[in-house]
């Protein structure tokens, strides 16, 4: 069952840039765009695995620094002719604090 | 007999052969339907590609696999073939044709496309049993069967018919010798180095030569025994095959009264003295020339076809011809003029007898009007399509005999993409060839470079072949791609990089959001693409001023470290010069071993490589490394990567100056600097080169007198050599003149372009003009670099591991677990 989990303050996530965040089973990344909008997805690029994380962010899109494939951030989904979809997680904003559900029965945080 | 309305206009075509043919099939493509179409053909066979047939008697190809069009092509097109029925008479009063088997055929159009016979010498004994000609299916048919029944053949002629049927015996098992008139082989299409070559490669493969040998008779009782020649020399066999060359076969014309020289005349719609009949392929004469080979009767077939289906097309005009031999593995390609004709022409050749390479351009007026080709035939297309352009060599002239990969494809010719096999690659980074670009273009419907680098990843990579997708592109359109003669930086704009730059300094832009703001981006911050080269443009512009966007940085520049497949990273401390001691080697090991990294390797610019260090592990590295006094070596950066040494006067006996010590001084001088792309340098201690400086961006060779200094090369993708720009006598002399260049290659060159790219673009002179010459803009050059320098010159290892710079880069924002 997913569960909203408070990973942290939307300051901590630079603008244009990303964070991860390690879960039991997976490595999330949270990426924030130029107008401040939050997204996840899960930090593997549908292509060979490539951190997504660690992509250049423009629009509401990363580029996977592996090999330059350009995926959407609000569905995961890879820009044609491109194929391929990268988990999305449900992610919100409230009072300056960013939300992940994350499926997990017993999650423990630390930061 | 097919149902002939009589309206329709009667075409009878005499000869079913592939002039012939091919016109009739360009005619159904544009009229189908108009004509009521009747073929004779003297060979009682369907349609097949003759010049095939060398590979039919070498085994290669099947029979079957020659036919151009089966009967069922004759049916479906209502075409009535009377094959075997050769036309023995034509009445071009009466518009008729007669056959052999008494047929009368009455036409309004006749076309003739007899083709050529071949050549028979006043020899006695040619009508002996074992002898044969090498034309038609039946000549294959009786050469496969002696060669399946006798051990030796003799080939009358060494030019390139002669030459396929002997290479063809010989794969059949015979002993094959090939008696040739002149002194060298094909000498109507090589020159007489090239025909050696040929003769010698052909001599290891086990065929026998008589040249200069002249045949008196064919001799033998009841059945061929043997050659003589007027030299006495006799040369016994059981096959002799005649290849001395063909003729037009005109008699057909000439008996009905037509035109004829050597073969049929005709005009440039190819009609000949009589209106009503045309004439296509080896048997016609047009403007006083004969043709052999295939290319000109495809064009042939063409105006033909538009003429006999009443369109206004385009005349016949003479092409360039081209010959290449059918040998398996023999290259050889012949084109235009073989020599130089008088001192107005030139010769540009290469040779090398130990790899049988052999080249040779002719030049005419700065037009490349000869090109004979043995051993390496890669670039045969690209100076034939130059031949056909008539194009302006002179700019090329110096590394034109190098081919078209070291001369560059600058100039408005390309190779011929149509002739080009559908598996030769085109992307060797991606390994995409010709066949799957087109297939994606027809598939998906692409028209841009852009989309058809999406699709297929072609020049995505290294970009070196972006010219070659640009042609294949336009073919597949059937026409020209527009290209923008300055490429975009990015979709984000249509402004090109140097356009940008000098906007940055125009306007004073001092942030990458300006830019684009004032440029009119269309995107606000900008993609992946441009987001790089706008930083680097504006550090490079505002040194001190202009505050570093990590987030417009590739991952590797942002983390200091390369990133790996699986998302680990690569760490390499830098080692001044390629020097290192025992507590520096120390401190890698237990970095090593500390952090469990897997793989340790030398890399090739003298310094140790740390492969597969997680993320969160690498301050923690750099702060061990940084107390043995290691630091980063930038080997992930567009920027000063190493200065590689030999160990100069030193220890080496050869060694003229202190190679190792000028290295470290450079690189001292050098790094932390952010460049287009990356940089390397090396320094030899005499020119023996250990250091490999002549394939640096930079290279030093010290000499007895001083030290000369190299600029421009790269070991990459696509190896280019330095160019000498200066040779100077002191190391203080290296170090300005080096950094002038870096100065003149950060602020004038394109984001990613290396400096062997902008170095051929701008060319030498114009280095040597800035750096050389101009001795006060050197010294301009060398104090902007430093001062420059003064604000990177800090080691961002150390930043990260004990100052607290970029602390969240290396953690992630949760845990949960």
């Amino acid at each position: 069952m997913a569960r909203w989990i408070d990973i942290g303050r939307l300051e901590d996530i630079p603008r244009l840039g990303a964070r991860t965040v390690v879960t039991a089973a997976d490595e999330i990344a949270v990426f924030r765009t130029g107008d401040d909008q939050v997204f996840a997805l899960k930090n593997r690029c549908p292509h060979k695995g490539g951190p997504l994380s660690e992509g250049i962010v423009h629009g509401h899109k990363v580029t996977c620094p592996l090999h330059n494939w350009v995926i959407e951030l609000e569905s995961g989904a890879a820009v044609a002719p491109d194929v391929g979809c990268a988990p999305r997680i449900p992610v919100k904003i409230e009072d300056g604090l960013v939300w992940l559900a994350i499926e997990d029965r017993e999650p423990v945080l630390s930061t | 007999m097919n149902m002939i309305s009589r309206d329709k206009p009667r075409l009878v075509v005499v000869g079913n052969g592939m002039a012939g043919m091919r016109t009739v099939e360009e005619l159904l493509k544009r009229a189908p339907g108009r004509h009521a179409i009747t073929v004779f053909g003297a060979e009682p066979h369907v349609n097949y590609n003759r010049i095939l047939l060398s590979s039919v008697l070498a085994g290669e190809k099947a029979m079957d696999d020659i036919v151009i069009n089966p009967r069922a092509w004759y049916d479906d097109n209502a075409i009535t073939l009377h094959a075997g029925d050769p036309v023995v008479a034509i009445d071009p009063a009466a518009k008729t044709v007669t056959s052999a088997g008494g047929r009368v055929e009455p036409y309004d159009q006749l076309l003739l496309a007899t083709g050529s016979k071949p050549l028979v010498p006043p020899i006695p004994g040619l009508d002996l049993p074992g002898v044969c000609a090498f034309r038609d299916i039946h000549d294959v048919e009786t050469m496969i069967e002696a060669a399946e029944n006798h051990r030796r053949a003799v080939v009358i002629g060494g030019g390139l018919l002669g030459l396929e049927a002997a290479w063809g015996l010989a794969r059949r098992g015979m002993s094959v010798a090939v008696v040739h008139l002149m002194a060298t082989l094909m000498e109507r299409q090589l020159d007489a180095a090239a025909g050696q070559l040929l003769q010698r490669d052909l001599d290891k493969r086990g065929l026998a030569f008589f040249t200069e040998g002249q045949t008196e008779e064919v001799y033998g009782e009841g059945h061929v025994a043997g050659v003589r020649l007027t030299d006495g020399r006799e040369i016994p066999a059981d096959l002799v095959v005649m290849a001395i060359g063909i003729r037009p076969e005109v008699s057909l014309a000439k008996k009905a009264g037509l035109g004829v020289n050597r073969g049929i005349v005709v005009g440039d719609d190819l009609r000949t003295t009589d209106d009503s009949i045309y004439a296509v392929g080896e048997c016609a004469e047009h403007r006083g020339q004969v043709f052999g080979l295939v290319a000109p009767l495809w064009d042939m077939a063409k105006v033909c076809a538009d003429s006999l289906a009443g369109l206004d097309g385009p005349p016949f005009v003479t092409p360039s011809v081209s010959t290449r031999l059918k040998i398996t593995g023999i290259d050889v390609f012949s084109a235009g003029i073989l020599a130089a004709a008088d001192d107005g022409d030139d010769e540009i050749t290469f040779a090398d007898a130990a790899t049988g390479v052999y080249k040779k351009l002719v030049v005419r007026d700065d037009r490349l009007v000869g090109t004979v080709l043995y051993g390496d035939v890669g670039d045969a297309a690209w100076y034939f399509q130059l031949m056909q352009d008539k194009a302006d060599i002179g700019a090329l002239r110096p590394q034109l005999i190098f081919g078209q990969a070291f001369a560059g494809s600058t100039i408005g010719a390309g190779p011929d993409i149509g002739a080009m096999p559908d598996d030769t690659q085109i992307c060797g980074c991606n390994g995409v060839c010709k066949g799957a670009i087109i297939a994606a273009i027809k598939e998906k419907g692409l028209t841009s470079l852009d989309e058809v680098r999406a699709h297929t990843k072609a020049s995505a990579s290294c970009g070196s072949c972006t010219g070659l997708v640009q042609q294949v592109l336009a073919y597949a359109l059937g026409g020209k791609v527009d290209v923008q003669a300055v490429p975009a930086i990015c979709k984000c704009t249509d402004l090109g990089h140097d356009a940008v730059r000098d906007a940055i300094r125009a306007k004073s832009l001092k942030t990458q959001a300006n830019v684009r703001a004032a440029l009119g981006w269309r995107n606000e911050d900008g993609c992946a693409k441009c987001r790089p080269a706008l930083n680097y443009y504006l550090l490079c512009a505002w040194p001190g001023e202009y505050v570093d966007d990590k987030y417009s940085r590739f991952i590797n520049e942002r983390a200091h470290a390369n990133i790996q497949k699986d998302g680990t990273y690569s760490v390499v401390p830098r080692m001044w010069g390629g020097l290192t001691n025992p507590a520096e080697l120390r401190a890698i090991a237990d970095v090593a071993e500390k952090y469990a990294i897997p793989t340790v390797k030398v890399t090739g610019g003298q310094r140790i490589d740390l492969l597969g260090v997680k993320k969160e592990d690498l301050p923690k590295v750099w702060g061990d490394l940084n107390k043995a006094g290691l630091v980063s070596g930038h080997a992930y950066a567009k920027g000063l990567r190493t200065v590689k040494t030999c160990v100069g006067s030193e220890w080496c006996r050869f060694g003229t100056q202190d190679s190792t010590g000028l290295g470290i001084k450079l690189e001292k001088l050098l790094w932390g600097s952010w460049t287009p792309h990356k940089v390397k340098l090396a320094v030899s201690g005499c020119p023996r080169n250990c250091a490999e400086a002549s394939i640096k961006d930079v290279g030093v060779v010290c000499t007895e007198a001083g030290y000369d200094i190299l600029i421009g090369g790269n070991g990459g993708i696509e190896v280019r050599v330095t160019d000498l720009l200066v040779q100077v006598k002191t190391e203080e002399e290296v170090l300005e003149y080096a950094a002038a260049f870096l100065q003149l290659y950060r602020e004038e060159a394109r984001y990613l372009d290396r400096t062997a790219h902008w170095v051929a673009r701008v060319g030498l002179d114009y280095c040597r003009a800035r750096i050389v010459d101009d001795a006060d803009n050197r010294r301009a050059l060398y104090r902007r670099f430093l001062e420059s320098q003064r604000f990177v010159q800090n080691d961002p290892w150390a930043e990260r591991a004990s100052q607290g710079v970029d602390a969240l880069e290396f953690q992630p924002l949760a845990t949960v677990v």
